[in-house]
């Protein structure tokens, strides 16, 4: 095959997924997705059923659209002032490099910050990505975002890690 | 507070803002209404063996759910008699077939008793026996389980649990009887959500029906405008199923109707609900049908009650077998945990769709959540204003209610909201005449 994905690629998109979240371009950040993946945030710490028992998200294409259009709603009480995040992550590791079939898994430390108004919160988490090449790009298949406090008792987290 | 300060506090059709801002208010709660009341405290299945244990709250009080020796469940105050450690810190386990104080190993039985304590030659002739310590851990004054719900009085007089509960008990009959095998078990921990606003601002949210498509419109609203994009597919996203019939127009919640019953319960969708147009899931009705035959089958699933609230502090969602419960932790603080049950033999989709429901209406991260505690954090705040100070009940409202019948009105009326008020006057003020004078003390 002619792919000449690199591990380094595999990592450089981890760190454009954080900016476009950071920066606000869901639209390019949806468009990353593969249309049968979700993105799943477990809420017992390693928990393995994100069907049958309560998640904090395990969310379709469907519903990630849905919460991304609704940030920018005339009547989305919730996000008026709106919510920033930021990103900080740790280098991701390269778990799954299997370039003849074009899937890759990486796993990521970052701390997220979310602030709105006079409150910021600080989640520490875990995030495993499962990319595909399609087409010659790199896309989410999958993406889990495990929290290092996820049995705590949060008030809201508006935005995305 | 005295028993006339609190009374002045609730009219008809307006309440003071202080039962949600006042520390005094807050304190006269967690000393005469939640003890004197049934509260609950978890699910049978939570403590399924011997020694299994899970530790809450009953209002501001700490308590330990156990499964006893005996196969009884005990509900056990969470404080060494001692010196007021808490014996159990995690939220569940199994601890054999006593506690331990993990500070100076003072041992107890699964149902209180004190069983040892090192060193005890050093408590002889000191009166020890005659002290309260020496009883081992207190149980609360009454326990019951109902259908797998366990429920406790703090109080060891007072009003019965059939007495205090009465029809409501129909909407925890409708979620159980949905189980084939007619029992329900825990599925997972519950969501744990911290609200910034006094607890009774959750539970009137609960039969809220004129907040819906105007709160929950970002997210419903925008849920359907997405789906006719897409040319409306089928079978229908999730979130089509259980975020969209949030737009429904008034006069569909005013058709569903309200039932209130006396002592401050009461449900939303008496007639119909946002809950009546779930997709079949296959082999259901036919576990039910096996279990109950098709015209009692059909009748279970046929009620399709939306929020039952037992007063003063649970909902329950029967046909989606939830229960939210709003533990308050001050004034302006409430922790509101939400669980899902499974029904016993029916098909793993039951489940599924009830923690769907769960993650996207009553999680931290779920949109629609987000909504409702901008609304009520907004609420706690703006309550400061001195420019008003009463709170309005009055939809609907007429001059004749009472609260002692069981009654069922149009679906937008907030007379659930006067009789949870009513429940609560009634409740406090009996408690507070009864208590000795403590005048001048606050
Ligand atoms: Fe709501």
């Amino acid at each position: 095959m002619e792919h000449n994905i690199t591990p380094n690629d595999i990592i450089d998109f981890i760190y454009a997924e954080a900016r476009m979240l950071d920066e606000g371009s869901y639209n390019d950040w949806l468009d990353l997705w593969l249309p049968d993946g979700h993105y799943w945030m477990p809420l017992d710490y390693k928990q393995t059923d994100p069907i049958n028992e309560t998640s904090l998200l395990w969310e379709d294409s469907f519903m990630l659209r849905l919460r991304v259009e609704r940030l920018n709603g005339a009547r989305t009480f919730s996000q008026k002032p709106k919510s920033r995040c930021h990103h900080v992550i740790q280098r991701p590791f390269v778990d799954i490099f299997d370039l003849e079939n074009g899937e890759f898994q990486t796993n990521t430390s970052m701390h997220y910050v979310e602030t709105r108004l006079d409150d910021q919160i600080l989640l520490a988490l875990t995030a495993t990505h499962d990319l595909k090449l399609v087409d010659g790009k790199l896309r989410i298949a999958n993406k889990k975002v495990e929290l290092l406090n996820s049995d705590a008792a949060f008030g809201n987290i508006q935005l995305l890690p | 507070m005295k028993s006339e300060q609190i009374k002045a506090l609730i009219q008809p059709h307006q309440v003071h803002r202080d039962v949600y801002t006042s520390a005094d208010v807050y304190n006269a709660e967690m000393q005469h209404l939640f003890p004197n009341v049934w509260i609950f405290v978890g699910h049978e299945s939570q403590t399924p063996n011997k020694g299994d244990y899970i530790t809450t709250q009953v209002g501001d009080q700490p308590v330990i759910q156990v499964r006893h020796t005996d196969g009884e469940i005990y509900v056990l105050y969470n404080r060494c008699p001692h010196k007021g450690t808490k014996i159990a810190i995690d939220r569940a386990g199994n601890t054999g077939k006593f506690f331990r104080c993990p500070y100076h190993a003072w041992a107890f039985k699964t149902d209180g008793c004190l069983l040892a304590i090192p060193l005890r030659k050093g408590y002889e002739d000191t009166g020890f026996e005659n002290t309260d310590s020496s009883k081992g851990m207190k149980a609360v004054g009454a326990v019951k389980v109902y259908r797998g719900f366990v429920f406790v009085r703090l109080a060891k007089e007072g009003i019965a649990f059939d007495e205090f509960f009465g029809g409501s008990l129909s909407s925890i009959d409708n979620m159980v009887d949905r189980a084939p095998a007619g029992r329900l078990e825990i599925s997972g921990p519950p969501l744990r959500y911290m609200h910034n606003c006094n607890w009774k601002m959750l539970v009137e949210n609960q039969t809220d029906t004129c907040h819906p498509m105007v709160a929950h419109e970002s997210s419903a609203g925008t849920a359907v405008k997405i789906f006719e994009e897409l040319g409306s597919p089928e079978p229908r996203p999730a979130a089509m199923q259980i975020i969209a019939p949030f737009m429904s127009p008034y006069e569909f919640f005013e058709k569903m109707g309200i039932r209130t019953w006396p002592n401050g319960h009461g449900h939303t969708g008496v007639n119909m609900s946002i809950h009546s147009n779930y997709d079949a899931i296959p082999g259901y009705f036919e576990a039910m049908i096996e279990t109950y035959g098709e015209e009692q089958a059909k009748a279970i699933l046929d009620e399709n009650r939306h929020n039952t609230v037992y007063f003063p502090n649970i909902m329950v969602k029967a046909p989606l077998q939830q229960l939210r419960n709003f533990i308050p932790l001050g004034p302006n603080k409430t922790l509101a945990e939400s669980y899902v049950y499974r029904l016993v033999g029916a098909p793993e989709k039951l489940v599924a769709m009830s923690a769907m429901y769960n993650r996207m209406i009553n999680a931290p991260t779920s949109i629609v959540g987000h909504d409702d505690l901008e609304m009520y954090e907004r609420a706690q705040e703006g309550l400061n204003a001195n420019a008003l100070e009463w709170v309005n009940i009055q939809r609907l409202h007429k001059d004749d209610e009472d609260y002692t019948e069981e009654v069922v009105e149009n679906g937008t009326t907030e007379r659930q909201m006067r009789n949870q008020f009513a429940a609560w006057l009634k409740f406090i003020s009996a408690s507070v005449e009864d208590a000795p004078d403590t005048s001048g003390s606050e």
